[in-house]
C-alpha cells in the first residue's frame, strides 16, 4: 500500500525578484511529522501556503493521496483534507468552544441548531485525539494555548489527513508547548500527517519523524532527529557553525533609571492585572522578567511605554515622573519599546520597510525638517539598518507585508535598538526569529547594556532570560514575587515561582 | 509596484467601458440609437469649445470635491457629508461676495474664498470633533449634518440672505470683485483644482502631516505607538476635508452660479465620492475620472435634445461606473481596516 500522503514536486514561487521557493520537492507520509526548518525568509511559510492554496505557485505540482490539487484554491485544499492552523485565530471570541467548532457546518434538528449534538461531537473529537477542552467555555476567556486547541479541533472536525502548523509554538508557554507536542504525537499515531514549522530546535528534535531544511528557497537537506543535534541542524540551516555562546562580560550597573512604585494597571477586560508592582531598573543591566504569560507582563510593558493608562501608583524615568504620559512623550524621554504584538502595534503593514524603520522618528531630523520630510534621508538610513540587521529583502521600498515573519520582527528590533535611548523595554524580542539572528540580537542587547543602557527584557523563553539577564524578576499575579541572580538559580526553582509557589 | 499601477489604471477604464456597453443596451431598448447618443456625448462634452469649457468647469468642481473625500479616506475617514460642507462654504462665500463693497478683486476674492473654506471646515471639523471625543462615527454624523446644513441654508436663503422683490428665492448677486476671472475663455477653477490636486498629493507624500494621515488611516494602534495623536489627526482630517469641500462650494458660486440657490449645488458632494473612489483615493489619479464625469454632466441635456434619450441615462451610467470600479476597492478598504483593528496575523508569515 502506498503510504505517501502529500507529494510536492518541483514547486517554485517567485515574488518580484525573490525566489521564495526554488524547485522544492517534498513528501509527507501518513502519520508522519515533518518539521520544516530554515532561516527567516528561507521560504517555509510560502511552501505551506502553497499547499493550503493561499499562495499560487508559479510551477510544480501538489498531489494528495494521489490526486493533484488545483493551485491557489483553499477551498480545494480543504476538500482534499488539508487543514492549516493560523497563528491568527479565526475564532468568535464571545461564543463557546462548541459553537466555534461547529460554525459553518452546524448539526441541526429541523430548523434549529442541536447544541446537545454539537457538544457531543466536540467531546468525541477531543477524546479521540486527546485534546482536553471544556466545550462550554467561552473562547475569549481561554488562554492562547487552549484557543489554539479549538482551532486544531475545528480543523480535525473537517476530517483532515494533513495538518499544517506554521510556528504554532511562538506564542505558547512552555507548559502549553509540551501539551501541543503531545497532541501532535497523538494525531500522528492516528494517521494524520503533519507539517510543523518552528525555530526551536528542541521541539524539532522532540517531535519530528523527519526534518527538512530550507535555505534561500531551496531544499538543502533532510535529517532525522536520531542522527541530529541542535548544532548539526543549525549548521545545515545557516551554512555556518552557530556557537550558542554569548560574549557576556560582567555587568557594571549604574544609577536607577526606571523606578516603579506600587503600580496598578487594568487589562482589556477591565480586570486588575498589574497588582501593586514595584521594581527598579539600573543603567547598564539587563533585567529579565520571567513569568507565565497572562500574569500582567503585557499590561506592565504597555503602561511603562504610555500605551495603556494606569490605575494607581507611579513610575519615573530618569528621575522624572512619567505617569500619564503618552507614547511619544515617553519615547522622547529616551525609552525604546519593542512591542509584543508587532503586527498590531509595531508596524504599519502597507507602508514600506523604509517608512517602518523610522516609524516613531518620522518628525526628527534628519528625517524631517520642520513640516517637510526628507525621504532621501529616510531611505539611506533604512538601507543601513537593512544591511546591519540582515533584513532579507531586495529593497526597502517594498511594503512590510512582503517580508517573512522573522524579518518583520527584525525591522522592529532594528528600529528600536538603533536609537540613542537610555532604556530599552523589549517584549518577546526574538519571537519568530531564527537562531542565527537570535544570537545577533542577544549580542546587540549585551553591547547596549555595556554602553550603559538599561534593558527590561520580558520573555516567555526561560532560556533567553537565563542566558542574557543580569538579574531575573519573577512575575506572578501582577507582582514581582522574587528577584534572582541568574548564576545561582535553577530552572525548577524559577518554574515553581512562576507557578505561584512562595519562596 | 508596476503591477499595481496598471491595475489602478485598468480597473477604472474597464468599468467605464462595461458601463457604456450596458448603457448602450438600455438606450437601444428604449428605441434610440446608442451610437447617436454617445456621439452627442463626445461632441457636446469634449469637442465643441463651449462644451469643453463647460466640461472643464464642471471637472474642476469634481476634482475638488473628490479631493475633499480623498484626503479623508487617506486618514481612514469616510466623509459622506461633503454635500453639507459644500453648501455651508457656498453660502458663506456668497454672503461675503455680495456684502463687502468697494474692495479690489485681489482682496475681495481671496477673503471670500477663505471664508467659504472656513465654513466648510467648521462643519467637517465638528464631525471630527464628535468622533475624536465621543466616538460618533463620521458616516452617521456627517449624514445628519447634511440634513442640518440643508435646512440652515434653506432658512437663510428664504429669510436673512434673500434678495427682496424677486419672485424666486435667491440671494443677491455676487459682486464682480468676488468672481473668478476666466483665462483665455477657459475656467480658472479647473486650473486651481489641478494645482490643488498636486498640492494634496505633495502634502501626503512629503510632509509630516501627510505621514500622520497615512499612518492613522492604515493602523491606528501603530500610529499611536509611533507617537502620533490619533484624535488630533482625526479632527484635522475632517477639518481639512471640510475645508476643501467648502472651498469647492465657494469656487462653484464664484465661477458658475453668481448667486446662491440651494438647488444649484445638489449632487456636488456625492459626485465627489464617485470621483474619489474612481481615483482610488489617489489625489492625482482622480483627475481623468473627474474630466470624464464632467463631460457626461455637461452633455446631459444635449443628449436629451439631440438623441432623444432621457437625461437620467447619464445618472445611470455614472452609477454603473461607480459600481464596477469601486466594489472591489471598497471591499479591500473595509477589509484592511477591519484587519488592522482587531487581529494579528501569524508569527510565521
Ligand atoms: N507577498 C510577498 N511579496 C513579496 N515577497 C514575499 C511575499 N511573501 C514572501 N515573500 C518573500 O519570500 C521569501 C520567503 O518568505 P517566507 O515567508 O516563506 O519565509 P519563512 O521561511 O516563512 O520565514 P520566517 O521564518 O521569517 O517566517 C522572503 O524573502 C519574503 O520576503
Ligand atoms: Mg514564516
Amino acid at each position: 500500500m502506498d503510504t505517501t500522503l502529500l507529494r510536492i514536486e518541483n514547486l517554485s514561487k517567485t515574488f518580484a525578484t525573490v525566489k521564495a521557493n526554488d524547485n522544492i520537492s517534498l513528501e509527507v507520509n501518513k502519520g508522519e511529522v515533518v518539521a520544516l526548518l530554515g532561516e527567516n525568509g528561507a521560504g517555509k511559510s510560502t511552501l505551506v501556503k502553497s499547499v493550503f492554496g493561499l499562495v499560487k505557485p508559479d510551477s510544480g505540482t501538489i498531489t494528495i493521496k494521489g490526486e493533484v490539487i488545483e493551485a491557489g484554491d483553499t477551498a480545494a485544499a480543504i476538500r482534499h483534507g488539508i487543514g492549516m492552523v493560523h497563528q491568527h485565530f479565526q475564532l468568535v471570541p464571545v461564543m463557546s468552544v462548541a459553537e466555534n467548532i461547529i460554525l459553518g457546518d452546524e448539526p441541526h434538528k429541523g430548523a434549529f441548531i442541536s447544541y446537545a449534538e454539537a457538544r457531543e461531537s466536540v467531546k468525541e473529537l477531543s477524546d479521540k485525539f486527546g485534546l482536553d477542552i471544556d466545550p462550554d467555555a467561552i473562547v475569549e476567556d481561554l488562554p492562547v494555548g487552549l484557543q489554539q486547541r479549538v482551532e486544531i479541533l475545528k480543523a480535525l472536525r473537517k476530517n483532515v489527513d494533513l495538518l499544517i502548523l506554521d510556528e504554532p509554538t511562538a506564542v505558547l508557554t512552555p507548559q502549553e508547548i509540551e501539551e501541543l507536542l503531545q497532541v501532535i504525537r497523538n494525531l500522528s499515531s492516528q494517521g494524520v500527517g503533519i507539517i510543523f514549522i518552528t525555530h526551536k530546535l528542541r521541539e524539532v528534535l522532540a517531535v519530528a519523524d523527519r526534518i527538512v531544511v530550507l535555505r534561500n528557497g531551496k531544499s538543502v537537506g533532510t535529517a532525522t532527529p536520531k542522527e541530529s543535534t541542535e548544532s548539526s541542524l543549525a549548521q545545515l540551516m545557516i551554512g555556518r557553525e552557530v556557537i550558542f555562546r554569548l560574549d557576556k562580560k560582567e555587568a557594571k550597573p549604574g544609577a536607577v533609571v526606571l523606578e516603579i512604585d506600587d503600580l496598578y494597571v487594568k487589562d482589556d477586560r477591565k480586570l486588575m492585572s498589574v497588582n501593586g508592582l514595584s521594581l527598579s531598573l539600573h543603567a547598564g543591566e539587563i533585567l529579565g522578567v520571567a513569568g507565565v504569560e497572562g500574569n500582567g507582563q503585557r499590561e506592565l510593558v504597555e503602561a511603562l511605554t504610555g500605551m495603556r493608562p494606569t490605575v494607581k501608583g507611579s513610575f519615573s524615568i530618569l528621575g522624572e515622573v512619567a505617569i500619564g504620559k503618552n507614547p511619544h512623550a515617553i519615547h522622547t524621554m529616551g525609552v525604546s519599546h519593542v512591542p509584543e504584538d508587532r503586527e498590531k502595534d509595531g508596524l504599519i503593514a502597507t507602508l514600506s520597510i523604509d517608512e517602518n524603520l523610522v516609524l516613531n522618528q518620522y518628525k526628527n531630523p534628519p528625517f524631517a525638517k520642520g513640516w517637510i520630510r526628507n525621504i532621501a534621508a529616510v531611505n539611506s538610513y533604512a538601507a543601513k539598518m537593512i544591511e546591519k540587521f540582515d533584513v532579507r529583502t531586495p529593497s526597502g521600498k517594498y511594503p512590510i507585508n512582503s517580508l517573512s515573519g522573522g524579518n518583520k520582527q527584525k525591522v522592529v528590533i532594528a528600529r528600536e535598538m538603533s536609537q540613542d535611548s537610555k532604556i530599552i523595554i523589549a517584549s518577546q524580542p526574538t519571537r519568530g526569529i531564527d537562531i542565527g539572528s537570535i544570537e545577533f540580537i542577544h549580542n546587540q542587547l549585551l553591547a547596549s547594556r555595556d554602553s550603559g543602557v538599561a534593558v527590561l527584557l520580558v520573555s516567555a523563553e526561560l532560556d533567553e532570560i537565563l542566558s542574557i539577564s543580569d538579574r531575573i524578576a519573577v512575575m506572578y499575579g501582577g507582582k514581582i514575587v522574587a528577584i534572582l541572580d541568574p548564576h545561582d538559580v535553577d530552572r525548577t526553582q524559577i518554574g515553581r515561582l512562576m507557578a505561584g509557589a512562595t519562596q | 509596484m508596476k503591477l499595481k499601477v496598471t491595475r489602478d489604471v485598468l480597473v477604472p477604464i474597464a468599468s467605464v467601458l462595461v458601463a457604456l456597453a450596458i448603457g448602450a443596451i438600455l438606450i437601444a431598448s428604449q428605441g434610440h440609437s446608442p451610437m447617436t447618443a454617445y456621439h452627442v456625448l463626445i461632441v457636446k462634452g469634449f469637442q465643441s469649445t463651449a462644451g469643453l469649457q463647460s466640461t472643464l468647469s464642471k471637472a474642476g468642481i469634481l476634482i475638488m470635491s473628490g479631493l475633499a473625500i480623498t484626503i479623508g479616506l487617506r486618514a481612514g475617514l469616510f466623509n459622506i457629508g461633503a454635500q453639507g460642507q459644500v453648501l455651508s462654504g457656498a453660502l458663506a462665500f456668497t454672503y461675503v461676495g455680495y456684502r463687502l463693497h468697494g474692495l479690489p478683486i485681489w482682496i475681495h476674492l481671496p477673503v471670500a474664498l477663505v471664508v467659504g473654506a472656513a465654513f466648510g471646515a467648521l462643519v467637517g471639523g465638528f464631525a471630527g470633533f464628535l468622533k475624536a471625543t465621543r466616538g460618533v462615527h463620521e458616516v452617521i454624523s456627517t449624514i445628519m449634518l447634511n440634513s442640518i446644513m440643508a435646512g440652515v441654508v434653506d432658512y437663510l436663503t428664504q429669510n436673512q440672505f434673500r434678495l427682496q422683490g424677486q419672485p424666486n428665492t435667491r440671494t443677491p448677486e455676487i459682486l464682480h470683485s468676488a468672481r473668478l476671472p476666466h483665462i483665455f475663455g477657459y475656467p480658472s477653477g479647473f486650473l486651481i483644482a489641478v494645482l490643488l490636486a498636486f498640492f494634496v498629493s505633495w502634502v501626503l507624500k512629503k510632509t509630516t502631516t501627510g505621514f500622520e494621515f497615512e499612518s492613522v488611516g492604515r493602523n491606528r494602534n501603530a500610529a499611536w505607538y509611533a507617537g502620533i495623536s490619533v484624535k488630533k489627526t482625526i479632527v484635522l482630517g475632517m477639518l481639512v476635508s471640510g475645508a476643501i469641500a467648502g472651498f469647492t462650494g465657494a469656487i462653484f458660486s464664484s465661477e458658475t452660479t453668481g448667486y446662491f440657490v440651494p438647488a444649484f449645488y445638489s449632487g456636488i458632494g456625492f459626485d465627489g465620492i464617485t470621483v474619489a473612489l474612481l481615483g482610488r483615493a489617489n489625489p492625482k489619479a482622480l483627475i481623468p475620472g473627474a474630466i470624464f464625469i464632467g463631460g457626461m454632466r455637461s452633455a446631459q441635456s444635449a443628449i436629451q435634445f439631440e438623441a432623444g434619450v432621457a437625461p437620467d441615462i447619464i445618472n445611470l451610467l455614472l452609477a454603473l461606473v461607480l459600481f464596477f470600479a469601486t466594489a472591489p476597492f471598497l471591499a479591500k478598504l473595509l477589509k484592511s481596516n477591519a484587519k488592522s483593528i482587531t487581529t494579528t496575523s501569524g508569527w510565521g508569515s
